[in-house]
């Protein structure tokens, strides 16, 4: 019997060893799991070349910036006036006042007789003495940096919710709250579950005494429900919208949401 | 997801703050600190807290459901048996360890992994599982305060889930060298899946 192609196809007819059997064997195998490890290595290493050359929205490649609004509205769904951040003894208060950690949007020389708090597309513009009508609100509780630090504080203020149903009540059919410093370098937007849940003041006193400027006089934002920097000091206007307020840090690249 | 995570640790490396978590120490003595400053410098993983947290709650959803389905395969599979230590593994697990330091002759007998293996591949499933809950009482301790309180608090949950990482890291490394020392059979039977060892004369199976 003659084969015109003597290695194309082995012939089976030719006596083969048990070892050389296995060996065979054994060498497919090798190179077919090589090959599947190294696309898969390539596949993976292209795949993140793609993710990281999409056009960003806030700082974040699309992709991962939907897959944080994903993660938004799985856990959003969460949140209810029952889950609340859990007050803790008088005794863990951070000593010498809260930690400072910002100062966007602060300015020292403002005239506190001159603030108003404007209410966006009103012509609302109220006084301290307005806002201290509504019943007073102390939480002891930790307020938790997106840096990873907590810094406890008894925080007196009114809640955002009484606020809208008294000054504003078509506020509460709204989706969103975005709130602005008097001089527009600071703002933040959050959702409205978050913004009328119980815990959500505008504060006015820490540990008992009126806020000095560092804390964001007269008036400042406690929403113990998202990471600190949602907490914006120095409230100038409250906008009550179904668009999604502009984030100071969103647009640089943190998530919108940022609850806990 | 370490990557991404030195990044988030990076924000609250300050050495300043001596009661930080990523530290060896307690109260206000601190042995060592994670990391020095040179660390992160080399590794250019500064001023990367935003970058860190979007593709940590990016990449978070492949570890999950990657993790799951390997869960699921070792339990579908009855894989499962070969991997879960017996309690006389842990003995064996002694004997193997004395055999690499080459105090024993001979390693105890086992199949397909020995029990220092099976010891520490469970152990790494497990600790798969805890990173993705210690993970989430970090990223929801007010929705899931239930969760935060079990773990002892915020803050114990972020020491946990750091110190599991650490023990990634010390698994990856023993990983690594052993697989180095045991040879190139044994790492091609780890991609290939087979391997094939010489058995004694008259020990085959007849068919």
């Amino acid at each position: 019997m003659t084969n015109p192609e003597p290695n194309a196809t082995p012939d089976p007819s030719a006596p083969i060893s048990e070892d050389e059997r296995v060996e065979r064997e054994l060498r497919r195998r090798s190179r077919r799991g090589f090959l599947t490890a190294m696309l898969a290595g390539a596949a993976a290493y292209g795949g993140w070349r793609w993710l990281m050359t999409r056009p960003a929205i806030g700082d974040v490649p699309w992709p991962i910036r939907k897959m944080l609004q994903f993660n938004e509205r799985v856990t959003g769904k969460l949140v209810s006036p029952n889950h609340r951040s859990r007050e803790v003894p008088a005794a863990t208060i951070t000593a010498g006042g809260p930690r400072i950690n910002g100062d966007i949007g602060l300015e020292s020389d403002m005239e506190l007789e001159q603030w108003r708090l404007q209410v966006a597309g009103t012509n609302l513009a109220l006084r301290m003495e307005d806002l201290l009508a509504l019943p007073a609100v102390t939480e002891t509780i930790p307020l938790n940096c997106v840096e990873g630090w907590t810094t406890v504080a008894r925080w007196t203020g009114i809640r955002l919710a009484d606020f809208a149903d008294k000054f504003y009540p078509a506020a509460r059919k709204k989706a969103y709250v975005g709130m602005v410093t008097p001089n527009g370098q600071y703002y933040v937007g959050l959702d409205a579950p978050s913004a009328f849940h119980p815990q959500t003041l505008l504060c006015y006193a820490i540990n008992n005494e009126p806020l000095t400027m560092a804390h964001g006089a007269p008036l400042r934002l406690l929403i113990p429900t998202k990471y600190g920097f949602k907490n914006l000091k120095c409230i100038g206007s409250i906008q009550f919208t179904n668009e999604r307020p502009r984030d100071y840090w969103a647009e640089q690249g943190y998530d919108w949401f940022a609850g806990l | 997801m370490i990557w991404s995570g030195l990044m988030i640790y990076w924000a609250d490396s300050d050495k300043g703050l001596v009661n930080g978590v990523y530290r060896i120490g307690w109260g206000q003595t601190t042995l060592f600190h994670f990391f020095p400053p040179g660390f992160w410098r080399a590794l250019g993983l500064e001023f990367g807290l935003a970058r860190g947290m979007s593709w940590h709650f990016f990449f978070v959803w492949f570890f999950a459901i990657n993790g799951l389905l390997y869960a699921l395969y070792l339990i579908i599979s009855g894989e499962w048996r070969l991997l879960v230590p017996s309690r006389r593994d842990f003995v064996g697990a002694f004997q193997v360890v004395l055999h690499d330091l080459h105090l024993r002759k001979t390693p105890p007998p086992f199949v397909k992994y020995n029990p220092a293996q099976r010891i520490a591949y469970t152990l790494v499933v497990l600790m798969g599982g805890a990173s993705l809950v210690t993970g989430l009482a970090i990223y929801r301790p007010v929705q899931l305060g239930w969760l935060t309180r079990i773990l002892g608090g915020y803050q114990w949950a972020r020491w946990e889930h750091f110190w599991l990482t650490m023990g990634f890291v010390l698994f990856f490394v023993i990983h690594v060298l052993q697989v180095m020392r045991a040879g190139w059979s044994n790492f091609r039977s780890m991609i290939a899946g087979v391997e094939i060892k010489e058995t004694p004369e008259g020990t085959h199976d007849k068919p």
